[in-house]
This record gives C-alpha cells, structure tokens and sequence, in this order.
C-alpha cells in the first residue's frame, strides 16, 4: 500500500501506476495506452481515490490491475453495466470502461448499445485489435472478412462491425478514435473524453503483435499515415495528404463524400467540408471512412446532454417525502386489535 | 364452511370461516373484485389468506377457458393459514369460469352466476354442448341465478355511460352481493373506486352504483331463498395495528427496514421485467424517499451486474428475477462471490423448465439457489414462510449479505408474491439493527484481509483515500489480495469462501418445531410458501391423534446447525415439496437420512388435505 501525502496536482504519471507487474506481450499495443491513460491522469489531475477502472475480459481487462486507482476486473462483456451500478450508487467517481473488440462489441454488444444510449457518465474506452488475443487469435467482431484465424482457417466471412458507426447509432453523445501509437493525439483524444460528462466512446487502434500484427499498418505505418488518416479538428477543413492538399467535401447530388485536390479541377480550401463535431450525420458519414478513404481520427462527434445518473439524482431529488419506515408500514389501510 | 351452532343474529347464520371463489373473463376484474373483498374482510377483523391465480395471457380471447382468471380468499375467525382447499362460494362471471373452477366447489356449495353469460357463443367457447344451468349437471350445488349483466345495466343508467362501459361494472355488482352477504362494509371499495377514477368521475359513480346495487339486491326482498346473509366471527389476534401484506410489499419493505438497520444510505434495485418478479420492481421505484434508486436494465445479466456495481460504490445492490432470470445472472453471481461483495438476489420462482408456467408458482429453484453455478460457489440462501415473513426474510437477507459481504438469494414464489394476509405493523424502533462499518483505515489494509470471526472481508468504498486497490475474478493470494495461481492458495481460498458461508450457521437460530414435539414418529419437513398447509395439514393429523411435527426450514444454505440431530430423532421425515423433490435430497445428502419426497408440480399450492392424507398413509403403514 502506497501511502502518499502529495496533491493529485503534483502527481506524475508514474504516481498512476500500481505496484504490479505489468503482464502484456512484449510490444503490445496496450502498452502505449497505459502510458497515454496515466499521462492523461496526471495532466488532468484526476483524484485516484475517486477514480474506478472497471473492465470485463480480455487482455484490455487487466487494465486496472496496472493503475494505482480503485479498479474492478469483472466479467466478460458486462463492464457498462457494472460501472453503470457503480454511478447509480455514487455519481460523483470518475468510472473508466476498458474495454476490446471482443468484449465491447460481441459479448456485450448489448450493454455497449445500452450504456451509450442513456449517456451515463463514463470513459469507455475500447481497445480495437480486430482479433481475440486472450484466447489465441480467434476473429472477431471487427476483424476484416478474409481474416484467417484459428477458428476461420479459409478466412473469415462474416462483415465487420464499424466501432464508432456502432456507437453513434447507439446513440452515443461522445464519438473519437486515436491510435496507440499516436501518443499526443491520443493523450489529447482522452482528456477530451474525460472532460465531456456523459458516456464518452473512444476507439483505439491497437496492434496485437502476437495474434494481428500489423493489421493497421495501411493506416498507421510512417509512410501511409498522412493519406491514410484525417486529423479531425472542429471548424477546421477535413484536409489530409503529405502536404494537406487533400481534402474531403460532399460529392454533388448525394449523401457521401468523395475525395478532392485542393488547387485542382478549380477545388479550393472553401470547398472542403468543415468538420462540425455537433453535427450527427456528418459523423456517421466520418466514422464509416475505411480505406481507400482516410480513416477519420480525432472527436467525431461531441454534442453533450445531461448524463443519465444525474437525472437519476434529480429525479430523486424531487421526490417528496421524508424517508419515515414507520409512516410507509401504516400507509393505507390499517386497523386496530384491541385486547 | 365450517359451520358452528347455527345462529340466527339480525336473520344471518354464523360461519367459522368461509372460502370464496372469484372468476371470470381475464377482463372482467376478477384480482381487483377479490382485493377489495379482502380489503373489506380485513377491516371487518377476520383473519384470511389469498390466493390470486390469473393467466399469462394479458387479455386472453373472451370466454375460453385458457383466459380464465380467479382470486380465492379464505377468511375466518380462527387461525386461518391457506386460500383453503374446497370452495364455499364460487362466484363465475361465465360459462368458461364455471367449468374450470367448479371442480373444486363443494358439494353443497354455492355458485353464482350470470345468466346472460351463458348464451350460446360463450357455452361453445368453454365446451358446453348444454346450458349447465338447464340441466341437472350441477345438482350438487346451489345455483343462484342473476341476471347480473342486466342488473348492472339498470343500476348504472343514470350515469349515461357506453353499454361497454356498463359492462365493465358487473364485477362491482357481484362484489357488493358478496360484501352483503358477508355483512362487510363498502366504504373502503367506494374510497378506492373514488381515487381510482378520480378523473373519471362518472365511471367512479357507474361503479359505486353498481356496487350499491349488487349489496341492495341482498339486502331487499328480491333477495331468493338460497341467497342467505352469513356473520363470520372476528379473529382471535395479538392485539395492535394491522393491515394487508402481500409478499411484494414484505420484500420491498423489508428491504427497505434492512437498509434502514444497516445505515447505508442507498439501495440500488436493478431489475428486468420478468413474470412474477416485476411487481417488485414497480413497489420499489415508489420508494424513492426510503433511499432507494431503481434501475430497469437492458436485460437481467445488466440488472444483476448494475446492483454489484452499487455493492462494490458502497451502496446496498439488490436484483430480482423469476427462474429463468436467476439463470442469466449466475455468471455475475460467481463474481459477486469471488470478489466477496454483498448482494441480494430475490427469486420469485415459477413452474419451469425454461419459460414454463410464468404465472404459476413452483419451488423449483432450489437447486439452482443452492448449486447452480460453475466451481465451487457458496452463498446463502433463504426462503420466507408467508407473505408477512417476506418483510422479516428481506431484512434478514441484507444482515447476512452485509455482515458475510456475500450474495444471497431469497427464494420467494408467484404465489408468496401475489398472496396477501394480515399483517401486524412493526415499528421501526423494534425492528433489529446491524450497522455496516466501512473500512476507512489503511495501515495493515488488503482488500481479502478477513474479520477472524466471520471471514468477511472489509467493504471499501471507493473514494476512500490510501485504500485504492483493484479487485476481480481471477484467484486473489490469500495473504495480499493480489492475483494468484499458486495451487495450494487457490486450495485455502475455496476453503475460505465455503467456511464462510458454512459459519453462517452459527449466526441464525436454532431450528425449531412449528407443530409438535422435537421428536416421534414422523416429521413434515417443509420450506417456503408451503407453510400454511403443512402446518393446517399437521394440526389436523394431531387432532386425529397421530404422533406428527411440523418443522419448516426458513435458512435453506447454511442450514441450522441443529438440524441433522432434529431430523435424526424421527421415525421418518416427509418432505412436502412444489417440485420434482429437492429440498429432500439435500436432507439426505447433508444428513445421510432417509427423508421422503411428497412432491406436487401442477403449478397450484398444496391443498391441506393432500398434505393431511399423506399424513395418514405413511401414519397407516407405520400402524
């Protein structure tokens, strides 16, 4: 037991981590998101005794074991519920969701859909590697069809499922993606999600170098990255390419968006679409982006309502009444025995 | 009836106690006419038990038998413990209501019916290729014949409602003659009605006048000769302040008293909706003053991770479902046992395997409270006896499940559910207290740090500085709480959680004899909703002079740690049960006794009398 005097101000991220030994594969991806989470933390100054990872299963889980913050390691699937619990019974902790592929979009598809739809106030973040790592590389939810696996060795072919196209259909009020290699931007992705009140999705790109190695290299990789990738910022142009002469807009006439060189076939930067991250369908049109399209990256969609505990709380706020057992037991209907 | 001398006072017969029969279409109000006779039979001061029995059909097809809906009421002066077995009064609003129901009319009994049912759709509609009112069919009984359809029709002209409307009101007619004929009051029927439709003023008067109608028939020379007024004595009572309870009600008062007793400030119920557990959920959400926070989840695996959530942020976490909802929250139930978190997990069981009979209770979930989940997994379980017991099992539950930090399951049935009886109101200031103590300091603190006594682990809220730790499913080192797959740890470990249910026993009371002495030829082992008939059955069995006890098992895990030196000192040990016989294999396998099944699966309690003729026969062989 670290017993600290300091202020959660002073706190770096180190102070973040647990005596534990962190037990991922040598360059696995959940490395840099451990880093960027407890950096976030200490530039946030979050409260450890305040803050609650909670997770289900997989190898995104064990997440909390590694932070010196209360943590919950639970069951497979079921960490929206369970932090949903965990706000109902006190709003005021600061709940993290660590989640993967796996867990978040198959298992508990369900509570994902659920807990996004009634915005309780949570980080969920989900670790996409497109493959189950835990239990030896099966595909999964959002592997890409042909992926051979164990479990699929003539490739898989069933059609995967878009994270975040998932999340905004669900209702989602906080909608981003950022990479695990993608350190300041995915520092920054996660402040952003920390400072929205409401359930804040996050997609993570993340490599599983055992099972899925280099899955996101067309995206990733130094050299595709800059035509692979649209840095999402808003009310600034949706432009991307080396030299950011590529840019995104509406094609004429349609509900989709096509791909046009600023300077060519008279396509200037007022052309291209601003990026509006309180505007749905323009997020909808973002989050299904997959190659040969960038892959949007960044807050795609930040539009805030009052989160589900705290309405809870006013509603109970509201309730007349003052809590007397013994007036609620002669409520009604009573009558009296006499001797 | 049960008739003592028979008196004549103000020209009514006494009755020591009577059982009544409402039925009809399921959209005839059959529940609300029978809740407002026992409203009404409760002020009057009888003692009584209910038995609601409705299908699952919302609104079934009109007049099949399928849609047929009853609510049967026992009441007395004496000690009444059941619905009762035979049928004093059968009140059939149709053809289908009358063919399903008068089999368990007495012969002699009383059958009032509508006459303008029983026209020809209706008759085709419950099978009947004759008028049963035409015939001889039902000379066993008597047949009070009314055109209530009519004389509700007349009673509410004046109040201009739809002919529709106007028949909606027939169960109001028939409730009043009843409430006539027993010398109830009406005010609080015409007080509910009034709040009832407070928006609806005229439809509150159609239903007053129909009822004053039904009660004025009685009372006026329209009156036939059968229809006779009857005086049935008040009951004999500790005295105090009484009202109804139905087991919904104990439960969610209950767990409102144990919250209370426990000084937590929250409870948080997280349900789905599921047949017959919903009420629970609907009773709660209304307790919002009592610091309680409901949550209707997307389904029971989410409501039964929701309240462990709210365990593990210090708040008492409560969930509830039938069967086949208990199923889908085992999973969530190992981890709540694994990570030693306290929760209350209400079962309100009905007649299964899979969606079954939703709407019949069974006991048939034993098996599951006790056993079913993967490796080794104990945890407490517990039964109420009645509907009042509800409210004491309840409070009970949330004391084991705090002071242990382990789940429980409280195996309730449909039929504890729905039943109401009299209830003498607590208060608050006699009710027992266990105050939780959260562990608040961190020197020498790991979070499977066990109290010597009980092996309960500390409660830590979240929030709590110097006490952050990071708790789950994986296997926790016996001496750090930290992961670990170490062989002889895991070995301690499952020890430890089976010790500390196991220790339990020391906690509860002694077992004791309901009825009877603590040994003898025979006892009647039972456990849940079953208690009154067995204990009916076996009063009759002693006055018959047989050598018979009564013992009723309300700790189902642990059990008492007297119990296999009790049962030891029968002859022989039957075991009444409403399943394929559960809680007699696990006498046997705990006690190595010869305990005998008496089981019943039709989905309807045990009549006294099948428990009574049990009774004899073993009685007789051993004679």
């Amino acid at each position: 037991m670290t017993v600290t005097t300091v202020t959660d101000a002073q706190l770096a991220p180190k102070d973040y981590a647990s005596d534990q030994e962190v037990r991922w594969c040598p360059g696995c991806g959940d490395y840099a998101i451990l880093k960027a989470v407890q950096k976030a933390c200490a530039e946030l100054a979050v409260s450890r005794e305040r803050t609650v990872f909670v997770s289900g299963i997989g190898c995104a889980a064990r997440f909390p074991y590694y932070m010196s913050t209360y943590g919950f390691h639970t069951v497979h699937g079921r960490a929206p519920a369970i932090a949903t619990g965990i706000k109902l019974a006190n709003p005021d902790l600061d709940v993290w969701v660590m989640t993967g592929d796996g867990d978040g979009l198959s298992i508990g598809g369900n509570h994902m859909l659920h807990v996004l739809r009634r915005n309780v106030d949570l980080q969920i973040i989900l670790f996409n590697n497109e493959i189950y790592g835990l239990t030896k590389g099966q595909y999964s939810p959002t592997s890409r069809r042909g992926t051979r696996s164990p479990s699929t060795p003539q490739g898989s072919i069933e059609y995967p499922v878009s994270a975040c196209s998932f999340a905004l259909g669900a209702g989602a009020r906080f909608v981003a993606r950022s990479i695990d290699t993608l350190q300041p931007h995915l520092v920054a992705t996660l402040k952003r999600a920390h400072v929205n009140k409401g359930a804040s999705f996050v997609e993570i790109l993340q490599n599983c170098v055992v099972f899925n190695d280099a899955v996101f290299d067309n995206i990733t990789a130094k050299e595709a990255a800059p035509d692979a990738q649209v840095l999402l910022e808003h009310g600034k142009p949706l432009l991307f390419g080396t030299n950011k002469d590529k840019g995104l807009r509406l094609k004429p006439g349609k509900i989709e968006l096509e791909i046009v060189t600023v300077g060519g076939n008279d396509v200037s930067t007022a052309d291209i679409l601003v990026h509006d991250e309180t505007n749905r369908p323009l997020a909808q049109l973002l989050a299904a982006l997959e190659p040969p399209f960038p892959v949007a990256m960044g807050v795609l969609y930040c539009n805030p309502a009052v989160p589900y505990e705290q309405e809870v709380h006013t509603q109970l706020a509201a309730v007349q009444g003052n809590g007397d057992l013994d007036a609620l037991l002669n409520s009604e209907r009573t009558w009296e025995v006499t001797p | 009836m049960v008739t003592s001398a028979i008196s004549r006072r103000s020209g009514r017969e006494t009755r020591d106690s009577v059982v009544i029969r409402f039925a009809g279409d399921s959209g005839d109000g059959m529940q609300v006419t029978g809740s407002q006779f026992t409203q009404e039979t409760a002020l009057a001061g009888s003692d009584f038990a209910t038995f609601p029995d409705f299908p699952a059909e919302i609104r079934a097809p009109a007049g099949t038998t399928f849609g047929v809906s009853a609510y049967q009421i026992q009441f007395g002066g004496t000690d009444v413990m059941t619905p009762g077995d035979a049928v004093d009064v059968l009140v059939a609003m149709n053809p289908a209501a009358l063919t399903v129901e008068v089999k368990d009319l007495k012969v002699g009994g009383t059958v009032i019916v509508d006459t303008a049912a029983f026209n020809e759709r209706n008759l085709n509609k419950a099978g009947y290729a004759r008028n049963p009112l035409d015939d001889d069919s039902l000379a066993r009984y008597q047949v009070l014949k009314f055109d209530i359809t009519k004389l509700t029709a007349d009673a509410v002209k004046p109040h201009g409602i739809s002919s529709r409307e106007a028949h909606l009101c027939r169960n109001m007619w028939a409730l009043g003659l009843l409430l006539w004929m027993y010398g109830h009051e009406r005010t609080a029927t015409i007080d509910w009605l009034k709040r009832k439709y407070g928006k609806k003023p005229t439809i509150a008067a159609a239903n007053i006048a129909a009822l004053n109608a039904g009660h004025a028939f009685g009372e006026t020379a329209e009156m036939p000769e059968h229809l006779v007024g009857y005086v049935v004595p008040k009951a004999h009572v500790q005295p105090g302040r009484y009202r109804t309870i139905s087991g919904t009600e104990g439960l969610a008062w209950g767990l409102v008293a144990g919250l209370r007793a426990s000084g937590i400030g929250k409870l948080v119920f997280a349900g789905y909706p599921i047949t017959p557990a919903s009420a629970l959920l609907h009773t709660l959400a209304n307790l919002r003053a009592y610091g309680v926070v409901t949550f209707q989840a997307e389904d029971e695996i989410a409501a039964s991770g929701a309240a462990l959530g709210a365990s593990y942020a210090g708040a008492l976490g409560v969930t509830s479902s039938s069967g086949p909802g208990i199923a889908l929250k085992t999973e969530m139930l190992g981890l709540a046992i694994a990570t030693e978190l306290p929760l209350v997990v209400i079962d309100s069981q009905r007649a299964g395997p899979s969606t079954g009979m939703p709407t019949k209770a069974e006991q048939s979930d034993l098996f599951q409270a006790v056993h079913g989940r993967n490796a080794d997994a104990p945890l407490a379980v517990l039964a109420p006896a009645t509907t009042a017991d509800c409210f004491d099992i309840a409070i009970e539950a949330v004391r084991i499940a705090t002071k242990y930090m382990t789940p429980v399951i409280v195996l309730s049935d449909g039929y504890l559910a729905h039943a109401a009886e009299p209830w003498r109101i607590p208060r608050e200031a006699d009710l027992p207290r266990f105050p939780v103590a959260y562990r608040t300091d961190p020197s020498g603190f790991h979070p499977f740090l066990r109290d010597p006594e009980t092996l309960a682990r500390p409660w830590v809220k979240p929030g709590t500085p110097q006490l952050e730790h990071r708790i789950g499913g994986l296997e926790k080192d016996y001496d750090s709480g930290h992961i670990s797959y170490d062989p002889d740890n895991h070995a301690r470990m499952t020890k430890a959680r089976a010790d500390k249910i196991a220790g339990i026993a020391r906690d509860i009371p002694l077992q004791d004899v309901a009825l009877g002495v603590g040994s003898g030829k025979l006892a009647i082992v039972g456990w849940g909703s079953t208690f009154g008939s067995i204990h009916q059955a076996v009063r009759i069995a002693r006055d018959e002079g047989r050598d018979v006890a009564h013992i009723h098992l309300r700790y189902l895990n642990p059990f008492p740690r007297n119990l296999g030196d009790l049962l030891k000192r029968y002859d022989r040990v039957l075991v009444p049960e409403m399943n394929n016989g559960q809680l007699v294999k696990l006498l046997r396998a705990e006690y190595l006794i010869p305990a005998e099944p008496l089981t019943k699966v039709t989905g309807k309690p045990f009549g006294v009398t099948e428990i009574a003729q049990a009774i004899r026969k073993i009685d007789g062989e051993k004679n």
